[in-house]
């Protein structure tokens, strides 16, 4: 459809793979728990119902939950890519989040947690988004940035590089929040804000935290990953550079996970909106009290004074 | 979710979907318990009242069905 074909990152079969077993195996939720309980709170700071609402990819049930008890949302719809997860008294579709099965302006509200970071398109999931949604509509969503993992990106890829002549991509590259708040403007939202929190969460080593991201189904799906999983010296080295560089005092090493938290409205009129250059009333230069010196050329039309 | 048979999909879903692919409309066929994407050629399952808008998932139109 579209001329320029966004490159593949990640092998979302076998995401969707990982998924299913996370969640079977009992996952570790910490950070969807951190997340769906903040996007809850920025719901409640908007003072609007919602009758509509669409809950896009977030694992689990946690954001579905928080919803429901908020009160501003008439009916939720749960959009996930797993059809094997039937949480009861739902209204569920299955779909995948970088083909929206949703028809142009027909939801109040779009939430998603811990999902977008997977996706290959995320411009063209975000303008799906856009479009579904009706005049004055809401996305609120959060995903994984790119400050998450950084010690354990930086610990593979010297231990690998030691061990094995060269580092391979084991970390997914994630979305940095500037370019995410530009990427929310281009896909016609308005009012778009996105903003990072950090959380750092201690193991007793590095193998606990691969274990945890084990559990959250978080673990390599890149296209271009490496497919000879990690040698054991390399691992045990990493291991080891781990717990030199972020260690605390007490031996337990630090990890960082980046949430990022993304808000767009579709455009309406009731919205504020930037007023057209030139139609300012009073002088700056009046404001500041001081007296208005030329610049050399003057802005607005040519020719007028 | 009130009076409809159980399995059967929910009213307000038909409402708001389309084919994830070529964003047109939908035909629900209540027997096959399928949704008709005629622009995809493609007709996506109902399982147990969750439509499966998956493409892979869907079963090929064949030219007689799309004439209907």
């Amino acid at each position: 459809m579209s001329m320029n074909i966004p490159p593949r990152l990640f092998d979302r079969a076998l995401l969707l793979a990982r998924r299913r077993r996370a969640l079977h195996g009992g996952a570790e939720t910490f950070l969807l728990e951190r997340a769906a309980e903040d996007l809850a709170e920025r719901l409640a700071a908007v003072n609007r119902r919602f009758e509509l609402a669409v809950d896009l990819g977030t694992p689990g049930d946690a954001l579905a939950e928080a919803l429901s008890a908020s009160g501003r949302i008439g009916a939720l719809v749960t959009c996930e890519p797993l059809a094997d997860l039937r949480p009861a008294g739902r209204l569920r579709v299955v779909a995948d989040e970088e083909a929206l099965p949703f028809g142009d302006g027909k939801l109040d509200l779009v939430v998603s947690a811990l999902a977008l970071q997977w996706v290959n398109d995320l411009p063209g999931t975000l303008v799906q988004i856009r479009r579904a949604l009706k005049a004055d509509g809401l996305l609120l969503a959060a995903l994984v940035g790119g400050e998450t993992l950084v010690e354990l990106r930086e610990c593979l890829a010297a231990a690998e590089a030691e061990t094995a002549g060269g580092a391979s991509p084991r970390i997914a590259p994630f979305a940095e929040v500037r370019a995410l708040g530009a990427l929310l403007q281009r896909a016609g939202f308005a009012l778009p804000v996105a903003d990072a929190d950090r959380h750092v969460v201690r193991y007793a080593t590095m193998l606990d935290l691969m274990r945890d991201l084990r559990r959250m189904g978080a673990t390599n799906a890149l296209v271009e990953r490496s497919r000879t999983p990690l040698k054991r010296a390399t691992l045990a080295r990493a291991a080891a550079l781990y717990a030199e560089r972020f260690a605390d005092r007490d031996g337990r090493i630090r990890a960082t996970f980046e949430v990022i938290s993304l808000s767009g409205w579709a455009p309406h009129q009731s919205q504020q909106q930037p007023l057209r250059p030139g139609s300012a009333r009073t002088r700056l230069a009046d404001a500041l009290g001081v007296n208005e010196r030329s610049a050399g050329e003057k802005a607005g039309p040519r020719g007028r004074a | 979710m009130t009076d409809r048979p159980p399995g059967s999909v929910d009213p307000k879903l038909l409402e708001i979907l389309v084919c994830p692919l070529t964003k047109s409309t939908l035909e629900y066929d209540r027997e096959k318990q399928e949704l008709i994407s005629r622009a995809a050629k493609l007709a996506y399952p109902i399982r147990d009242g969750i439509p499966i808008m998956l493409p892979d998932e869907a079963r090929k139109l064949d030219e007689s069905e799309l004439k209907r």
